[in-house]
């Protein structure tokens, strides 16, 4: 089986499981919707602060939301052993890695259209450069899920995890927050020529840790 | 001979340096440490355009050289850990070490930082690039430092360790790149430029390079130091596992016989 073929077969598996649990739909989701509510509460509406800043609240809302989803992707495989499973399977650590990173990307995406509406709906922005704006976004999708990943499995059946992975993951996430906000800030403002080097720094960034994920999975996911 | 009474490990070395070579550096450090107190303080003249302000540098610049050396130190440690051919619990312990070091410096590096950005930005922070990586770079390592206090199989766990350490360090060109793109407004680095010329002269100048070179002194003191208390850790850690083990067993010995 190839490479590919093996990490469509994990990430059709993760993908099902959130299909049938319903819980990145019915919790994650609202999650990010709320956390969109309470910038609108910090900010004040009426003085068109929040249609400023409205690209790096969103962010700030997925990476949040994200961090959900990479931890309820590695309790998925805690629950009844399923890790013991799924390595006994005989799966390539780098398939393993692609597919449940490629899951937690797709969870994101569906996430930030529906933020993504939530924000033009609620802080009054206007849509600008939507190419700039869905590569940016693809790029730091797959930065954010890669990253997440790579840190989800080594946190993944140590005690502490819930509160270690926010503090390992987000930091490592700053250029990826920085870039896909001004990405987006130019974008909106109708300067997408401004924006190409985000997009590309954030490609950079996206590639770079799903080839460290590919590399380092296999070991971590193998250990203990 | 050892006053805590802790079995050494056989396979590794309890210290990473000599103990007369310890003694050495240590004793090197202490007298830079105190000829910058001395000059630092006294001996080195206000700034033309600092003033006294001018004398923080004289550990902002050395803690945050510090700060990168110990990171560097730790990623190249990850690495041999990684490496089959030279892995060992010595690197493990060592890029745990210096990690701490570099957390400790990097704290430093922002809090002398602010205190002489006050003065003479006129603000505790700037969001320059450096400062932001500083940053990012303290939170990057105290991450790390909480993954490693995690026990776990000591293999297993180094090899985790290692790893978290390369995906940080791989993370610190990107942040400084990204941030610099954002905006700059930090002076150009002064004694590290391309050009290798310090654009500081005289008594300053001499000041400042003792103080690099004291606190590299003191960092390589204390890694041998911190290096110890990790083998000491992992003997008593074992030693108190053997004794729980002692326990169970004697009860169980105990609950069968009659």
């Amino acid at each position: 089986m190839s490479l590919w073929r093996e990490a469509l077969l994990v990430a059709g598996k993760d993908l099902r499981i959130e299909a049938r649990s319903r819980v990145a739909l019915a919790q994650i989701l609202p999650f990010g919707i709320v956390v969109v509510l309470l910038f609108a509460f910090a900010l004040d509406p009426d003085r068109g602060v929040l249609a400023r800043v409205a690209p790096g609240l969103f962010w700030i809302a997925v990476l949040l939301a994200a961090l959900l989803a990479v931890g309820r992707s590695f309790a998925v495989e805690t629950q009844s052993n399923a890790r013991d499973g799924l390595r006994l399977a005989g799966l390539d650590g780098a398939a393993v890695f692609l597919g449940k990173s490629g899951a937690i990307a797709t969870e994101l995406l569906g996430l930030e259209l529906v933020l993504g509406l939530g924000v033009v709906v609620l802080y009054d922005v206007e849509v600008h450069g939507l190419g700039v704006l869905v590569l940016a976004a693809l790029a730091a999708t797959v930065g954010v899920a890669a990253t997440g990943t790579l840190y989800g499995v080594l946190a993944a059946g140590l005690r502490l995890r819930e509160t270690l992975l926010p503090l390992l993951v987000l930091p490592v996430l700053a250029p990826v927050m920085l870039g896909a906000t001004r990405a987006f800030e130019d974008g909106l403002a109708g300067a997408p020529g401004d924006a190409w080097p985000w997009v590309a720094l954030l490609w950079i960034f996206g590639v770079l840790y799903t080839g460290i994920g590919v590399l380092a999975f296999g070991s971590l996911w193998e250990n203990d | 001979m050892n006053r805590l009474n802790i079995e050494e490990p056989t396979d590794t070395p309890g210290q990473l340096l000599a103990p007369g070579v310890r003694h050495a550096i240590g004793a090197v450090a202490l007298v830079a440490l105190a000829a910058l107190a001395l000059l630092g303080l006294w001996g080195a003249p206000p700034d033309d355009r600092q003033g006294e302000a001018m004398r923080l540098l004289y550990l902002h610049v050395p803690s945050a050289w510090l700060a990168y050396l110990a990171f560097f130190v730790t990623a190249v440690a990850s690495v041999l850990f990684l490496w089959r051919r030279t892995r060992s619990m010595v690197w493990d312990r060592v890029a745990g070490a210096s990690a701490e070091l570099g957390v400790i410096f990097t704290g430093l590096t922002l809090v002398v930082g602010a205190l002489w950005g006050r003065p003479i930005w006129g603000v505790w922070w700037a969001w320059d690039a450096r400062l932001v990586t500083t940053a990012v770079l303290f939170f990057l390592y105290l991450g790390y430092l909480s993954l490693r206090r995690i026990p776990g199989e000591p293999e297993a766990a180094g090899k985790r360790n290692a790893i978290a350490a390369l995906i940080a360090f791989v993370d610190v060109p990107i942040v400084h790149f990204s941030v610099e793109w954002w905006r700059t407004l930090h002076q150009k680095a002064t004694v590290f430029n391309p050009e290798l010329s310090a654009k500081i002269e005289g008594v300053q100048a001499l000041t400042l390079w003792i103080a690099v070179i004291a606190f590299t002194l003191l960092y390589l003191y204390l890694l041998d130091r911190r290096y110890r208390l990790a083998v000491l850790e992992e003997g008593q850690a074992e030693r108190e596992l053997e004794q729980a083990i002692r326990e169970r067993t004697g009860d169980a010995v105990a609950g069968v016989t009659p």
